[in-house]
């Protein structure tokens, strides 16, 4: 399981003043911190920024990297700040990864992008037109989005399809949806397609104390339908990894295992 | 179309353990199973220590004693038969009379047996108490101290004295050999347990009991089995130590080993039953992955050696 940590993210205050004031130890710490609890990739989500994005992702990347050996999660709808993040991407520390492609027109250059710079890239079952109504529409989107990644030469192991996780509060139906989608889109492909997850999207407009209940609860039924990445907060979902690693037998329990 | 040998490649390796100063020997260190070398790499061979006790080894059967008659009083003397008649690459000493129920000599005594052993010899040494728990956390830190310098595996630590027997190995630069029951996750939890206190999981040895063909092998294989596919299949950095079958001491105690041929006229040589019983005992354990042996009998001793190097084919072969 690759946990891609959320928590650098322009819409939380405290990263949005570091943004604005290129202030890096507030972005080093929580990138460390989320390294410690067991993130393998940080997602670097600087909004849509405009002229300004280049420098800014290049930024992000470079004061992340810094501090921390891991790739980095390249989330912003802007094209030109995704490749400038790929250019000063340090790749001693895995693979970068591109958040994202979908259906729409608008965001074909990332796999363009993705196949320029050997990235892994995100397919996000969404198009042009409104949300899909299930997950029979969701595969049929992520079928379209390994069409183009083919057509583009970015190979299907690098690409992540991600089920599009809507808020329960909102669509309640979805939940289980995105679980359907999840198992159906591994079976798009042999060997079985990449999922990922924006997790907490879940719980989005939930009261704060259920939200980590719902992440961590939603979680476990979708590692059991077997997700293959997320991003989330690696410090609420690392116990239930660590323990689904035991009871699903692909580590051997000790008493100790939630230490290792 | 062109066949292609099916070749199994694992995520995991095994660490390798270097000991000894003067003289050192290095095992572990593959990423196959064991003697799998065409499907990884498998750099060192396994090692066997020949056995030495501190004090007159009375319940070993002639046929084993008898190659050490003239040494077996004097644990210095009989390493140095060891090392210098019968070629050993390294050296177990068992400092058996510490145990409570035989002579109960001091930590102080071990100390200095330890001290004689290690003046006379300078292959690697292996350093084991009685199996006590408590004696042995006196016993072996004393023994540790002794052989400061000397790069010793030290042991065995079990669930209940692994505390005060790592800080020894720790202090004085020692290896550790870990004993838990064949129990795969107490196994990994007291490699925990003693990577917790600051202890190299690097300088673990792993010893998951061993038992004599005919006396619970089967267990002893499956568990080591199981082991070193957590280690190289599932990646677990706390498994991937190299293993310890310490076999002589089951072997030479089973029936098989000690009816006199008087008695079980049928079974044959007794000289030849107690060496063919090491033999297929050890094999065993070296298929099913460990690369650390003890063992006793000299010709038992060579005919796996020679079990090694007929085995060990590397990526060409």
């Amino acid at each position: 399981m690759l946990i891609i940590g959320e928590k650098l993210s322009i819409i939380a205050k405290r990263v949005r003043e570091a943004i604005l004031h290129r202030d890096r130890s507030p972005i080093q710490e929580i990138a460390v911190n989320q390294w410690r609890a067991g993130a393998g990739m940080i997602d670097a989500n600087i909004g849509p920024a405009g002229e300004e994005g280049e420098a800014l992702m290049e930024w992000m990347v470079t004061t992340i990297q810094e501090v921390v050996p891991l790739p980095v999660c390249l989330d912003t709808t802007n094209a030109g700040a995704v490749e400038a993040g790929l250019r000063v991407h340090d790749n001693t520390w895995g693979r970068p990864m591109i958040n994202s492609t979908s259906n729409d027109p608008e965001r074909f250059p990332m796999l363009e992008l993705a196949a320029q710079y050997n990235a892994l890239i995100i397919g996000l079952a969404v198009g042009k037109g409104g949300l899909p109504a299930d997950a029979e529409e969701r595969c049929a989107l992520a079928a379209e989005i390994m069409g183009r990644a083919m057509e583009c030469g970015v190979p299907l192991e690098d690409l992540y399809l991600d089920p599009l996780v809507l808020q329960i509060a909102t669509s309640q139906d979805h939940a289980r949806h995105v679980l359907n989608a999840v198992k159906m889109f591994q079976e798009l492909n042999e060997p079985a397609m990449k999922t990922v997850v924006g997790l907490s999207n879940i719980s989005n407009g939930c009261p704060k104390h259920i939200r980590p209940i719902l992440n961590k609860h939603y979680f476990t039924l979708l590692m059991h339908e077997g997700l293959a990445a997320a991003i989330a907060d690696p410090h609420e979902v690392a116990e239930t990894v660590k323990t689904l690693d035991v009871l699903q037998g692909r580590i051997v329990y000790a008493h100790s295992y939630l230490e290792m | 179309m062109v066949f292609t040998e099916p070749k199994e490649a694992f995520p995991g390796s095994i660490y390798d353990i270097t000991f000894g100063a003067e003289r050192t020997v290095t095992f572990g260190g593959e990423n196959s199973l064991a003697f799998h070398g065409f499907e990884g790499a498998a750099p060192h061979h396994p090692v066997i220590a020949f056995e030495v006790q501190d004090s007159l080894p009375d319940d070993w059967p002639p046929a084993v004693h008898d190659v050490y008659a003239g040494v077996s009083g004097d644990p210095a003397a009989w390493a140095q038969f060891c090392q210098n008649e019968l070629k050993a690459q390294a050296i177990a000493l068992r400092l058996l009379s510490t145990h409570p129920d035989r002579a109960d000599r001091s930590a102080a005594d071990a100390a200095r047996t330890v001290a004689d052993v290690l003046a006379a010899v300078s292959v690697p040494l292996i350093i084991l108490g009685s199996n006590h728990v408590e004696k042995d956390a006196e016993v072996l830190v004393a023994a540790a101290e002794a052989a400061k310098g000397r790069k010793c595996i030290i042991g065995k630590a079990q669930e209940k004295n692994y505390r005060t027997i790592t800080a020894a190995a720790m202090a004085n630069d020692h290896l550790l050999i870990a004993l838990s029951e064949l129990d795969i996750n107490l196994c990994k939890q007291l490699n925990i347990l003693i990577t917790q206190m600051g202890y190299a999981r690097e300088r673990i040895i792993i010893d998951p009991m061993c038992s004599a063909l005919g006396y619970g092998l089967d267990y002893t294989w499956s568990v080591m089995e199981r082991i070193r596919l957590a280690a190289l299949a599932q990646n677990d950095a706390v498994m991937q130590q190299p293993m310890l079958a310490d076999v002589g001491m089951y072997v030479w105690k089973t029936k098989e080993a000690q009816a006199p041929e008087a008695e079980l006229p049928r079974w044959g040589s007794l000289k030849q039953r107690g060496i063919a019983w090491e033999v297929i005992t050890a094999g065993s354990m070296l298929l099913a992955g460990a690369e650390l042996l003890i063992m006793r009998h000299p010709e038992a001793v060579a005919s796996i050696e020679q079990f090694i190097g007929e085995l060990s084919v590397t990526e060409a072969g």
